[in-house]
């Protein structure tokens, strides 16, 4: 055959006519393509696809998320959310350690614990020589994401010494862990939820001074609030610091390995303090700002008393959406939102609540929302971890119900 | 509230700081301490003895002694002095059974490491955030803690201990003018060492804190857009739609459980 280029007039005029049947098969696909000489050939006509107006679309967000060019007049549907991975930071011999000792309220990393090992992190950034940021917990956990936090190195200390209010045992721990690796820093959340009276019994025992409320820290200097949040104090940095919250930015750009340390051993402590657990606080003195666990109430309500009824046997503390309180179901104190109260409970249960803006801001910083409604597409199932569509009334005498032969149950087991 | 004068027989001391109003900084009783004086009178009626280090504000100290008690002990150093080597030498030669403090200071550092600092110089065990103590048998207390969210927990520690009160405890009762006024305060001179590290320090009025501002990662003007538009929403939560209530009722219990709010 010849050298010579032929055009095909045919098949320019079918790339020309979109809707020519032949149309999308000629149609070059995006990216690069070898034109009839050899030499790589970008179709800048063959980005984005054509609308259903009969207008071409670019769709920037599906190159991103990397799903191949045009689709020959197909707009892709709900986008599947491409978990990004984030670069692994790795520690393989470190010189110095950073010990930050967590809260793990209900076993999981609070935020207070990310700001912790996020100055962690600044810290080791601060200081010659590579450094590993060490996290150690007490009890068992049920986080799993220890390397998105800028965990490095993680100590977990287990058993039944260390359930509880067992402090004296943990100090015995935490000394382990000093004489095994010698931390450059020790850190600890400056929190009610228990790390204060660690971070305060291991500085007495260690006989370091402590930086207490401490909110702005770099390797030389520490700024710490004084009392009455009065006074900021403005002093050399400690090893041991209790930092406050928001003391640093988290880690969220990175993930860590995690790699689990395993101590030699700790040695017992004679038991001066024993716990006798829990005692039962009646949930309705509990103020609503800061109750645990809330069970909630709406327009969706008919049978008041069995609401009643539901939340006592659930011990819950119980809430209410604005409908609700104006009706003159509920006393005012007990609102939820906007107007009423923030509250912060770890579950928050939503009967017949269908998630007014102003609701939703009030639950902001719930962690786990159920809820219980008619109607599936409200906001509030949109927020919800769980959702249960259906009558309320049925619902909640079913729940009444198994949490009663639950109780009964669990008194013959231990009779 | 009377308190129980029956002869129980127990030794308890309250130390008292200078406390400080948060918005206008004039001394006043602390919340903690005067909280730590009321449940000592609860525990040993007008046998507790009142603790406290320092120059001693003369009208402050009026004010904790007219919550009904005839005299109190002052030992006076200066007020930038370090207040635990004196503590501990009193508390070892006067031995209480039961040591009362409060969590934080009003003013000053108010580090919190203080009932810390001598339950390790005394060797006692120690209990922190009480809201109320209740029987006393045997040498051992029944303590009641204070856990975040209104939360309780018991407690059995033994004599001697230091146990530091939260602010869930009783409120402090009134105090009278009067009878704080012809009480009786101990001066002793001590001499407690220079707090030399604190010499160093800088301290200026409390700066406010920035506050962390939501930075959004997003890549395109698209993500940008949606991230300023968008509810906030939970994403993926699980849905009952058709099952019996029954085994909706049931799916809730489960996450009840599994949180375990429900016991």
């Amino acid at each position: 055959m010849s050298d010579l280029i032929r055009r095909d007039p045919r098949t320019e005029w079918i790339a020309r006519n979109r809707l020519h049947p032949l149309h999308a098969e000629l149609t070059a696909p995006a990216g690069d393509v070898r034109g009839p000489t050899g030499l790589l050939r970008k179709n800048p006509h063959g980005v984005g696809f054509i609308g259903p107006n009969g207008l071409k679309r670019i769709d920037r967000l599906a190159i991103q998320l990397g799903e191949s060019g045009p689709q020959g007049g197909q707009r892709r549907g709900a986008k599947a959310a491409v978990e990004v991975q984030l670069p692994l930071v790795t520690v393989e011999s470190p010189d110095f350690y950073v010990v930050a000792v967590l809260d793990m309220v209900g076993g999981r990393l609070t935020g207070h614990d990310k700001d912790v090992l996020g100055q962690g992190h600044k810290l080791v950034a601060a200081t010659e020589g590579q450094g590993a940021v060490v996290a150690v917990t007490f009890g068992d956990s049920k986080e799993e994401a220890f390397d998105k936090a800028g965990v490095d190195r993680l100590i977990q200390f287990t058993g039944e010494q260390y359930e509880g209010y067992s402090p004296e045992q943990r100090v015995t721990a935490l000394q382990a862990v000093e004489r095994e690796l010698d931390p450059e820093y020790w850190l600890f959340p400056d929190s009610i939820a228990g790390g204060q009276e660690l971070g305060c019994r291991l500085a007495a025992r260690l006989g370091e001074r402590p930086a207490t409320q401490a909110w702005q820290v770099d390797a030389f200097t520490s700024l710490c609030r004084g009392g009455s949040q009065r006074i900021d104090i403005s002093r050399e940095t400690p090893r041991l610091l209790l930092l406050g919250e928001e003391c640093a930015d988290q880690i969220d750009e990175t993930r860590h390995e995690a790699t689990v340390i395993e101590l030699a051993g700790v040695p017992g402590t004679l038991a001066r303090i024993e716990d006798c657990g829990a005692v039962d606080v009646d949930p309705s003195q509990v103020p609503l700002g800061e109750a645990e666990f809330i069970l909630s109430a709406g327009n969706g309500i008919h049978d008041w008393d069995q609401f009643h009824q539901a939340a006592d046997t659930l011990r819950a503390t119980e809430g209410a959406s604005r409908v609700a309180v104006d009706d003159g179901f509920m006393p005012r104190h007990r609102q939820v939102g906007a107007t009423g109260t923030w509250v912060t409970a770890r579950v928050y249960v939503a009967v017949g609540i269908s998630g007014a803006i102003q609701h939703m801001q009030g639950i902001g910083q719930c962690d786990k929302v159920v809820a219980i409604n008619s109607d599936a597409g409200c906001d509030m199932v949109k927020r919800a971890d769980l959702s249960v569509i259906g009558d309320s009334q049925q619902i909640l005498a079913e729940l009444i119900r198994l949490v009663e032969s639950r109780q009964q149950g669990g008194a013959e087991n231990a009779a | 509230m009377q308190p129980d004068l029956s002869a129980k027989n127990l030794n308890v001391t309250s130390l008292i700081s200078v406390g400080q109003h948060p918005k206008s900084g004039r001394a006043r009783r602390a919340e903690q301490d005067a909280r730590a004086v009321e449940l000592g009178l609860t525990l040993s009626g007008d046998q507790l003895e009142m603790l406290h280090v320092g120059a001693g504000d003369d009208a402050v100290m009026r004010s904790y002694l007219g919550m009904g008690l005839p005299k109190m002990t002052l030992l006076k150093q200066d007020d930038g002095a370090d207040a635990v080597p004196v503590l501990c030498d009193y508390l070892a030669s006067h031995a209480p059974d039961i040591l009362l403090t409060g969590v934080r200071a009003e003013s000053g550092e108010a580090s919190g490491m203080l009932p810390f600092l001598l339950a390790e110089k005394l060797g006692w065990p120690l209990v922190s955030r009480i809201a109320e103590i209740g029987d006393v048998k045997d040498g051992v207390a029944e303590v009641l803690q204070a856990l975040p969210r209104g939360q309780r927990r018991a407690i059995k520690v033994r004599l001697p201990f230091v146990a530091s009160v939260d602010n869930a405890a009783a409120e402090p009762r009134q105090s009278a003018f009067g009878p704080g006024q012809r009480a009786g305060i101990n001066d002793m001179p001590v001499a407690g060492g220079e707090d030399t590290v604190r010499a160093g320090w800088e301290e200026s009025p409390a700066r406010k804190k920035p506050k962390r501002l939501k930075v959004v990662k997003a890549k395109t003007a698209a993500d940008r857009f949606k991230a300023a538009t968008a509810k906030a929403s939970g994403g993926g939560g699980k849905i009952l739609k058709k099952e019996t209530p029954t085994e909706q009722a049931q799916a809730v219990l489960d996450l009840l459980i599994e949180e375990g709010v429900v016991r």
